[in-house]
């Protein structure tokens, strides 16, 4: 052997075991390499079972709730300061693109205090712009940068509530990240490998949480007209009407009408955990925070013989009488069993979510499907390369198998890339892995054609197999960058799968450039060096 | 062993034909496509809800549809995956919502119809976490002793048997005793705790219009921007007129492929679109090959008409070109027959797009070059002067020769 043959060879052989190393790992026994290797070729959800989830976050909610905020502000400031008005309202955006649109109107302030106006609100309500519609009307507008903070915020919040609340279910690795772009698409990502109850887990994310503990100040009414109608078609100040939620088999609505403002929320709580009341029935127990147990303590002593209404996500969930004063305890009746008491202690303990959610897309792929996909994408892959393995091995005998065993080199190579890239397979991931193979093998088809066109030309075997890997080297070069181009485009403009395709295409382009060129050309080399006489040549 | 030796087959003389074939083809695509109101878009594409659901026995396709018709508004479709025992039920709404609210009334409705479980268990339908709740307390009061862990992994052995055996249903609990530690008394709580439907959700989509509109712009854009990479990298490397030669064959391949998935009616989704994209990377490596040839053929400066030079690099390439598509078409064939629903319409995308690429590279993508070469000859005979600045040595020297070879002639 000569010596840059030995080099060539010490750097094939580096590589194999690289490739290996990422592969198998450094086992001890085959167990262990068995384990291993299940562990470093790691499965997208589409092989291995898992839901995928898109939601999209209800923005326009949170800028309703912030102008809520500010039109309460706004009502005590403006009284304190004996500044009359006729009415603030807001608008009502329908939608998320809706959410630049929220607005507060101030109408009736006598146009003498203007200026008293003005200041209050540069004062109080920072966030705002105040324009003049009319001598007496006046907008308030969130600033932009104000605007982009709130939806940044509200997305980010929805994250880090949403991991609190899936963490506690104990699934692994998921992901929940932002999608798309955060000023305008307010997207979360969320894939759950291996979950097997998806509507649970949907379930448990979609519930917004917000617990009220709010003062019944009249009520339940058989419909919401009734309600109206008893209040002369307004309502009281500061006051909501508040539906009952309805449990199965239970006919009929119920309306509270209840303090806008509650006594405790969800904010002040401290602890909450499934647990059953005396007849037996599932309940979720809750703890008050230090703070919120002294305004309850102070609130429930002070309204004995009052109803007090539990509301969640708008709806009352119970309205029981207050019969003493209580500290820090309370409870939430209305479970149906073990695991909805549970899991509604798991929404109050992460915190509720800043606005509702929606799920724009939803992939829930079941462990049998996917089970069911590996079998047979194995099998029909296994037959396939037993086919090409046939054809290469009779068409061009021990030259064809110098391109399979390149081929399994090239094979070895891409699922070494992909597990040092923590990268997962996918389904269009192995049809790129597919096409890189193909292509492995037309590289080598190229070169044995070229080799045999040079030998009926006349040239002796050394110079033949020269030629012909030199020749086809170029043509090598301009299939593989033209791919790798193309590749590079599906990568930056495309989705999810369409990247998985292009990353393992190029991942098994590259490594088909190693194989059919240097390490098969060193292999011809190799056999060529070992005879002195060569007249023929096994291809 | 050589199949193919020195051929010299006339291909560019049969390009009257294969024009007119190929011309039969995209038109009768497009006529398809057109009849048919446009490309028939998966639900990646096209927005909606489906729910994939495996039955142990023939699934009963009326009765689930009047059953579901009954109960969600709108048009419900219910189809069968022939000889697989599954059925995939379908519906379109126009907001994500009511999609939602549509999948979960397929699984109660189906859970109802058919499951008839009654307060037991569905075992087919559920998760790990809801068996271990239920079986915990049952199994004590039956004296199994199982630590919270020994629970945990048992169920976990019983569901992946169920998945992995049974592709998701079982038929009888008895089949779950060849699972270890499975004994006759937990055999027996199972058969008392829970029961067994007939069927299996085994997966669901739910693509809202606005997501599914937003990927099918993305695969489009990528897929034009990834054609545009193409030709500006084969103009650099080779002349333009050999980049938009190439772009133009690979378009055919396309238009065609997609007519055949129109006439048989199947569905592209995304994982088709990963198809069509890996059949332009073929289609595109071979049309390269050839085109190599002739670059390499003008180098050697022969005095030949370019139709000449070229039919010669094409003949010289041919036994690569059959003999790369040959195992790839079988390669296809496999995933076709073995691979399953999913692989299923890569497979079908793949075989139709090889055999027509193949047949593009050979006839369609240099008949291109020649047409081009042919109507600047004329328009130069016509103005009297070059025209075209010359674009590089090698393509002056080859028109020169062959405009040579014509005077001779």
């Amino acid at each position: 052997m000569t010596k840059s043959l030995r080099t060539k060879a010490l750097v094939i052989l580096a590589v194999i075991l690289l490739c290996a190393f990422g592969v198998i790992g450094l086992p001890r026994s085959f167990q262990q390499a068995a384990a291993n290797l299940r562990e470093n070729i790691r499965l997208g959800l589409d092989l291995r079972g898992g839901s995928h989830l898109i939601l999209q976050v209800r923005v326009h909610e949170a800028a309703k709730a912030k102008a809520d905020m500010a039109i309460e502000t706004l009502r005590q400031e403006l009284r304190r300061a004996n500044i009359d008005f006729t009415s603030i309202d807001r608008n009502e955006p329908q939608r998320v693109e809706e959410t630049d649109s929220i607005q507060i109107q101030i109408k009736g302030v006598p146009s003498a205090r203007a200026g008293d106006l003005r200041a209050l609100v540069n004062e109080r309500l920072g966030a705002w712009i105040l324009t003049g519609v009319s001598s007496t009307d006046y907008r308030l507008t969130l600033r932009p940068t104000e605007l982009l903070a709130m939806k940044r915020e509200t997305v980010e919040r929805t994250i880090r509530t949403l991991e609190r609340r899936i963490n506690s279910l104990g699934l692994t690795e998921p992901v929940i990240q932002q999608h798309g772009s955060s000023e305008s698409e307010f997207e979360i990502l969320v894939q759950l490998p291996g979950v097997d109850d998806p509507a649970r887990v949907k379930q448990i994310m979609g519930t917004t949480a917000v617990l009220e503990l709010a003062e019944v100040r009249d009520g339940p009414f058989s419909s919401r007209d009734q309600a109206m109608a008893k209040h002369g078609g307004v309502l009281p100040l500061n006051t909501k009407l508040v539906p009952e939620m309805r449990r199965a088999g239970e006919r009929g609505e119920g309306w509270y009408l209840v303090n806008r403002v509650p006594v405790v929320t969800g904010e002040d709580l401290r602890n909450a955990r499934p647990g059953r009341d005396e007849f037996g029935k599932w309940e979720t127990d809750f703890t008050l925070g230090p703070d919120g147990a002294r305004r309850f303590a102070r609130f429930t002593e002070a309204n004995i013989g009052n109803r007090l209404a539990i509301i969640l996500d708008n709806q009352v969930r119970s309205a029981p009488v207050i019969q003493s004063r209580i500290e820090d305890n309370g409870r939430i009746t209305g479970a149906v069993n073990e695991q909805d008491a549970a899991d509604l202690a798991v929404v109050l303990q992460s915190g509720s979510l800043p606005a509702g959610i929606d799920y724009l897309e939803e992939r829930t792929i079941g462990p049998s499907l996917g089970a069911d996909s590996i079998r047979q994408g194995v099998v029909s892959g296994l037959v396939g390369v037993v086919l090409v393995v046939t054809v290469m091995v009779v068409y061009y005998k021990k030259s064809g198998l110098n391109a399979v065993i390149a081929l399994i080199l090239n094979a070895l190579i891409t699922l070494a890339a992909l597990s040092y890239l923590d990268a997962v397979w996918t389904l269009p991931g192995i049809a790129g892995f597919i096409l890189s193979l193909g292509m492995a093998v037309d590289s080598n088809v190229l070169i044995f054609e070229r080799i045999r066109e040079e030998l009926r030309a006349g040239k002796g075997v050394v110079a033949a197999v020269d030629a012909g890997f030199d020749r086809v080297f170029i043509t090598i070069i301009d299939t593989h960058v033209v791919t790798v181009v193309s590749s590079a485009f599906l990568f930056m403009f495309g989705t999810g799968p369409v990247k998985g395709f292009a990353v393992t295409l190029v991942i098994g382009l590259i490594a088909n450039l190693f194989t059919a060129v240097f390490v098969s050309r060193t292999m011809f080399q190799y056999s060529l060096s070992r005879r002195t006489q060569i007249a023929t040549l096994s291809i | 062993m050589e199949l193919f030796r020195e051929t010299h087959i006339d291909f560019l003389g049969k390009t009257r034909l294969a024009v007119g074939l190929s011309l039969a083809l995209i038109v009768a695509g497009i006529a398809s496509l057109v009849i048919k109101g446009g490309p028939k878009w998966g639900i990646d594409f096209r927005g909606g809800t489906l729910v994939y659901v495996k039955f142990l026995h023939q699934p009963p396709l009326d009765q689930i549809r009047t059953a579901l018709e009954n109960r969600i508004p709108g048009e419900i479709t219910v189809q069968e995956m022939t000889g697989a025992r599954e059925i995939i039920i379908g519906t379109e709404f126009k907001d994500e919502r009511s999609l939602d609210a549509a999948r979960q009334m397929i699984s109660r409705t189906l859970q109802e119809r058919f499951g008839q479980t009654g307060s037991r268990l569905d075992f087919n339908n559920a998760g790990q976490q809801v068996l271990v709740d239920r079986l915990r307390d049952p199994l004590q009061r039956n004296n199994v002793a199982l630590s919270e862990q020994d629970l945990q992994d048992l169920v976990a052995r019983m569901l992946a048997f169920r998945d992995q055996e049974r592709s998701g249903v079982l038929a009888s609990f008895d089949e779950l005793s060849s699972v270890r530690g499975v004994t006759p008394a937990v055999l027996a709580t199972l058969k008392q705790e829970a029961a067994l439907a007939p069927f299996s959700i085994r997966q669901v989509e739910i693509v809202g219009p606005k997501v599914g509109a937003d990927l099918r712009q993305k695969a489009l854009l990528a897929t034009l921007y990834a054609l545009g990479g193409m030709l500006v990298y084969i103009a650099f490397r080779f002349e333009f007129i050999a980049g938009v030669a190439a772009v133009l064959a690979i378009i055919h391949d396309t238009v065609i492929t997609i007519g055949f998935f129109s006439f048989s009616g199947r569905e592209i989704n995304l994982t088709v679109i990963a198809a069509l994209l890996t059949l332009i990377g073929y289609s595109m490596n071979d049309k390269i090959v050839v085109f190599d040839r002739v670059r390499e053929n003008l180098k050697l400066r022969i005095r030949e008409k370019l139709p000449v030079l070229i039919n010669r690099s094409i003949n010289q390439t041919l036994s690569r070109t059959l003999l790369t598509a040959g195992p790839t078409l079988l390669c296809t064939l496999a995933l076709y027959f073995l691979g399953g629903p999913v692989l299923n319409g890569i497979a079908y995308a793949l075989f139709i797009g090889i055999v027509v690429g193949t047949y593009s590279s050979i006839f369609i993508a240099s008949a291109i070059l020649v047409a081009w070469q042919n109507f600047s000859e004329r328009r130069k005979r016509r103005v009297g002067a070059p025209v075209a600045a010359p674009v590089s040595n090698r393509k002056e020297a080859a028109r020169k020769a062959s405009s040579k070879a014509v005077r001779q002639a």
